[in-house]
């Protein structure tokens, strides 16, 4: 791996009894890259992820994340990450600040740390307007801001987003976008899953996985002139077709 | 006649207004999208087509009939899939389907037909048994859909029916719609995704309760004002402020390289110079197609048609 690989691993496996979830995946991910991990449900993603943000031991295979080895520094690597999930729930019952304030303390910020990093979030993220306001009342596009503050407020340098912008207007998907570009630009390496291919396209890279493996990996733009496709959506759906085939 | 007829809808809740003079027309057998963004009226829309909600004005006709005044002969005719997951999680996928055909009078051989019919094209069979709450995110959108079909419904509704669901299952769920449609069924549905926008046969942008603009996908796409070009160049931030700061041109990040925008009467050439000075070579830009979520952020930002 060189030093610049903000993620790197190596034939990382695992197994569930006799289900193999992930099946010997390599890939390295520059700092600042913005990549894109795709798959259908079920492909193997979720658990790919949860190996490499120091939730789960891989059953073979190596890799580091943020520098940090994944098989004996998953503490340090959970600290060292930011993670966004589309079903990570905020607080509901809480404001956007109380939500901002707790999770800021579960991360061992102090009181007046989290206060200037909100201070500095609130801008950046457009937050102001809805901090004080109840989570459960904001729509979906805020509240996803708002999951993304509380996913970088401890300054992590990669960020997982799982499915971000899910149910998102193109707007506010627009505009979270613009947010990202900029985190990356700031060598915030973001790993990002999405079902949604024009989404998919905004990425600097993608893989694609399908049934615990990695069968695409490059530029969005380049996998479409190989394959000759109209566009990612067809050709994601063409190759994991394809790949069933082979298959069977 | 029109499947799905509104005229002039207006809702008022407290001082927002959430639909003004809003109309629009489905015909039988088309697919007709709804897209804009959260709070712009579309659930307010749908609230008002299937009588959960009254109009302050303006009304709604569905398969010919009023909804104001034939709500009850209307329900055989209209099939509707809420946005949220509205099935029973605790029941078995059977179960649900026979929840729903009791509500619409379906017993005994008759719904068994019907359910195996569904079957065909769900293939949920093999899961029959199988709790509803335990299905995957793509087979319990198709087991809502099938539920909303139970009763053979000329009019089908369906708000942000595949939110959440894979790239795979989207496009089965489509083909099922796409089915639907070749019988006749007309097909209303909302969607914040564009390439499902793209696959309707008409669609319309909803903004603060009003319809910006109506049409097929291209004819939307085709109202583009401006020509977009691809630079393939890493899309640093400071790229991206130099081409900014080019009079007639903007700039975005797109992926691994940049979006150029100019107007639609401007030429790529009339900027080779400034381009130059930062090391682009213009004939060497890609010309880009604009897509249907360029003209709807275009409209957004404008902020009228």
């Amino acid at each position: 791996m060189k030093d610049s690989d903000a993620v790197y691993i190596e034939n990382l496996t695992k197994k569930f009894g006799h289900f193999t979830a992930v099946d010997r995946i390599s890939l390295a991910v520059r700092t600042g890259e913005i990549f894109g991990f795709l798959g259908a449900n079920g492909a193997g993603k979720t658990t790919a992820i949860r190996m490499l943000c120091g939730l789960l031991l891989p059953t073979s295979g190596n890799g580091r994340v943020a520098g940090y080895d994944i098989l004996t520094q998953s503490e340090l690597i959970k600290r060292a990450i930011g993670y966004m999930s589309q079903k990570f729930s905020l607080y509901p019952d809480l404001t956007g600040r109380e939500n901002v304030s707790f999770y800021g303390a579960a991360y061992g910020l102090g009181k007046s740390a989290i206060r200037d990093r909100l201070e500095i979030l609130s801008d950046r993220l457009q937050l102001r307007e809805f901090l004080d306001r109840p989570t459960a009342s904001l729509p979906i596009g805020w509240r996803q801001r708002l999951a993304l503050a509380v996913a970088i407020l401890h300054r992590p340098r990669i960020i997982f987003l799982d499915e971000p912008t899910g149910g998102v207007d193109p707007v506010f998907r627009r505009r979270f976008w613009s947010i990202l570009y900029e985190l990356a630009e700031e060598d915030v390496t973001i790993f990002v899953t999405t079902h949604y291919m024009d989404e998919a396209e905004y990425c600097g890279r993608i893989s694609i996985m399908h049934q615990g493996r990695i069968i695409e990996v490059g530029k969005p733009r380049d996998m479409i002139t190989q394959h000759q496709a109209h566009n990612l959506e067809e050709l994601f759906v063409d190759l994991i077709k394809g790949q069933d085939q082979a298959d069977a | 006649m029109n499947a799905i007829r509104a005229a002039n809808l207006s809702k008022t809740y407290g001082h927002i207004k959430a639909l003004r003079d809003f109309s629009f027309a489905v015909n039988p057998g088309e697919i007709f999208a709804l897209v804009g963004p959260d709070g712009a009226g579309k659930t307010t829309l749908i609230r008002l087509l299937c009588h959960l909600a009254t109009p302050d004005s303006g009304t709604v006709m569905i398969a010919g009939l009023d909804v104001q005044t034939s709500h009850e002969q209307i329900k055989p005719h209209l099939g509707y899939m809420p946005q949220h997951f509205s099935l029973y999680p605790d029941l078995s996928v059977e179960e649900n389907l026979k929840f729903y055909a009791g509500i619409y009078g379906l017993r005994g051989p008759e719904y068994r037909d019907k359910r195996d019919y569904l079957y065909t094209f769900s293939n949920l069979a093999p899961f029959a048994d199988r709790r509803a709450g335990a299905l995957s995110g793509g087979m319990k959108q198709k087991l809502a859909l099938s539920c909303a079909l139970i009763h053979d419904p000329e009019v089908l509704i369906l708000d942000e029916p595949t939110t959440g669901v894979d790239p795979l299952s989207r496009r089965q769920f489509w083909e099922i719609l796409l089915g639907l449609r070749a019988r006749g069924t007309a097909i209303l549905v909302t969607t914040p995704y564009m390439d499902e926008v793209a696959r309707a046969d008409r669609a319309c942008f909803v903004y603060d309760g009003q319809k910006l603009s109506e049409g097929t996908p291209d004819e939307l796409t085709g109202q583009f004002s401006g020509r977009i070009f691809f630079l393939d160049r890493e899309p640093t931030r400071r790229l991206v402020r130099d081409l900014d700061a080019i009079e007639g041109l903007s700039a975005r990040r797109f992926g691994s390289g940049l979006h150029l925008y100019i107007d639609q009467d401007a030429r790529i050439e009339e900027f080779r110079r400034p381009l130059e000075h930062l090391g682009i070579d213009a004939s060497n830009l890609t010309p880009t197609p604009a897509d249907l979520e360029d003209r709807f952020i275009q409209l957004m930002e404008s902020g009228t048609s």
